[in-house]
């Protein structure tokens, strides 16, 4: 299991590094041409586009995931009824695929029958919202699916993280008077740290993967609008029969997740590795 | 006289504060009672808000997959069926067409099938023996092993694909079932071994240690006693694993050939397919029977599910 582990992973990930060097087309071959490919790639207008949206979505996601996670969790934590229920209905998009969210949100923003044609309708004759099909705001209708999906899943860790705080620090605050918003923006999240850490690689890693949501909901459109590296790296791996571009464009998300997770494993195991 | 009094009037004083933290749900110290209502109205006008808008999804979908295209036509999506017609989830199923192939879902809702149950047991027996001697045996190398599995956890398979479609050419198996289902093992295996590595942490050493001491091996040791301890984290392994399976795309669409895609990667083709007339009720017919089964074992497993998700993803 080590050799396979090792093999797959670690040899995975370098072989495909070592060929991002050379000029592999159709066929992996050992032709090495330094960092052309590389310099190809942030010379390609698509790849630049799909940079931008990750940014762009990204950045965002993370944003908004965090916030409304917090909030959701926060008030599910408020000892109310039915929190089972409202936890079910929060947590049920994380259950679905990527492929089905993108082919909901699709339908649901679609500019003829749906939210748009609905506020149409009701006669606000003008109103335009049809992200799917306006470059400019095709990475907000992403977006608005994404977030969808995932809070979900930042709710529940937020909601442990809340639940793991001794509730003596919630005594103490309301002995001396602080106001809950205060209690909760200057003790909770303080001491919730390592949970907003934890969640944060999540948020980010999965980020840099995000390819299915696009497939399925836009196809990269309209035009390259929409296009993610993920899917950069697939096409140019199995549709342009450009294999070093994309072990070029994965290697550069490899980068990415590096730049977040080695920190954040440093911190989270390197640290403490106490004997238990 | 006297005591009976005192009696009653402790009981009764007893009964206000039962009262006061029915209300405050707890023992906590009582709470001004005006305020905590309005606190109330808005945390729970919130909440139903937000889950509506989380339920509107699922509700745009059953809707219109419920209705005739004619009806879909000059409604809107929200909009509840006026004649309700099962005609489209008979289509999704055995008649929507991929290109040529005009078999429907079905076939991909099988090929998953048949991808789904090796996989996930096959990932679950060989991740928990991984944790099992991660947790419990210092042998050479486990930290570096353990290290390659967080760094597998968070590297995008992007990275991996290609050689991995090399690796399965070599051995003959690419573009077949077998292949994919040895790919969903291999990847699996960082979070599940997690799983179960701070599972098995958390149970007491001792009894590890007892059962050594009377001579229990390896694999006695974790036939014997590991498992039977552990069958909730064996449901959340395979709740994961099920979920994760079924939902995954790139695997299919890379490692299989399209006879054997998975219903996901079916499920795309057909809705996302550029020829012929938009069917929406298909479609989304389709896209709940895809959904289904993910559901189902979200629903059924409740807080597992949750437990699953938080314990795979907190303690890392």
């Amino acid at each position: 299991m080590i050799a396979t582990a090792l093999v797959v992973f670690v040899g995975g990930t370098v072989w495909t590094v070592v060929y991002s060097f050379t000029d592999s087309k159709l066929l992996p071959r050992l032709n090495f041409v330094g960092l052309e490919q590389y310099e190809r790639l942030w010379a390609t207008n698509r790849w630049l586009i799909s940079i931008e949206n990750l940014l762009i979505y990204g950045t965002l996601s993370l944003i908004f995931s965090l916030v409304i996670g917090f909030v959701l969790a926060a008030l599910l934590d408020q000892k109310i009824r039915f929190e089972n229920t409202f936890r079910t209905i929060l947590l049920y998009p994380f259950a679905l695929s990527f492929i089905v969210t993108g082919l909901v949100w699709q339908w649901v923003l679609n500019p003829d029958f749906g939210i748009q044609h609905i506020v149409r309708s009701l006669g606000w004759e003008s109103f335009a919202f049809d992200p799917l099909y306006n470059a400019d705001i095709v990475i907000y209708g992403l977006l608005i699916a994404g977030l969808w999906q995932g809070t979900g899943l930042i709710m529940c860790l937020m909601l442990a993280g809340l639940r793991g705080i001794d509730e003596d620090i919630w005594k103490a605050a309301r002995v001396d008077g602080i106001p809950m918003w205060r209690t909760y923006i200057f003790i909770v999240i303080p001491m919730m740290r390592p949970v907003f850490i934890t969640t944060l690689v999540i948020i980010a890693s999965g980020i840099v993967r995000v390819y299915d949501l696009v497939v399925a909901q836009t196809s990269g459109g309209p035009g390259i609008a929409s296009e993610v590296p993920a899917k950069y790296v697939y096409d140019k791996m199995f549709l342009g029969q450009n294999l070093a571009q994309g072990f070029a464009g994965s290697t550069m998300m490899l980068l990415a997740v590096l730049v977040v997770i080695i920190p954040w494993a440093y911190l989270e195991f390197g640290g403490k590795r106490r004997p238990t | 006289m006297n005591n009976p009094a005192t009696l009653s009037v402790a009981v009764a004083s007893a009964d206000v504060i039962n009262e006061r933290s029915g209300a405050s749900a707890g023992p906590r110290g009582p709470r001004p009672k005006r305020r905590f209502s309005r606190r109330n109205i808005i945390i729970y006008g919130t909440l139903i808000v937000v889950a509506l808008y989380y339920l509107l999804p699922l509700y745009v979908m059953v809707v219109t997959s419920l209705k005739g295209m004619p009806e879909i036509r000059v409604g809107n999506v929200f909009a509840p069926p006026i004649e309700i017609t099962f005609e489209p989830w008979v289509k999704a199923w055995a008649e929507a067409c991929t290109g040529l192939n005009c078999e429907g879902l079905s076939r991909g809702f099988w090929n998953s099938v048949r991808i789904l149950i090796p996989s996930v047991i096959l990932s679950i027996i060989i991740a928990s023996i991984n944790g099992y001697a991660l947790a419990n045996w210092r042998f050479k190398g486990a930290d570096v092993f353990f290290t390659i599995l967080i760094f597998g956890a968070f590297i995008p398979y992007q990275v991996m694909l290609y050689p991995i479609v090399i690796l399965l050419r070599e051995l003959g198996l690419y573009g077949s079932l077998t292949g994919l289902v040895m790919v969903h093992t291999i990847f699996g295996m960082p979070i599940l071994t997690l799983l179960f590595r701070n599972y098995f942490t958390s149970l007491p050493q001792e009894l590890f240690k007892a059962a050594r001491v009377d001579g229990a091996g390896f694999w006695g040791i974790y036939l014997r006693i590991m498992v039977p301890m552990s069958l909730p984290i064996f449901v959340v392994a395979i709740i994961l694993q099920v979920t994760g399976i079924w939902n995954d795309f790139l695997f299919g669409v890379v490692y299989t050939k399209p006879d054997l895609y998975p219903m996901t990667v079916q499920l795309n083709n057909i809705v996302n397919s550029v020829q012929g007339v938009k069917e929406y009720n298909v479609n989304m017919a389709a896209t709940i029977l895809t959904g289904a089964v993910p559901l189902i074992v979200y629903f059924i497993s409740g807080k597992l599910f949750v437990r699953g998700i938080a314990a795979g993803a907190v303690k890392g």
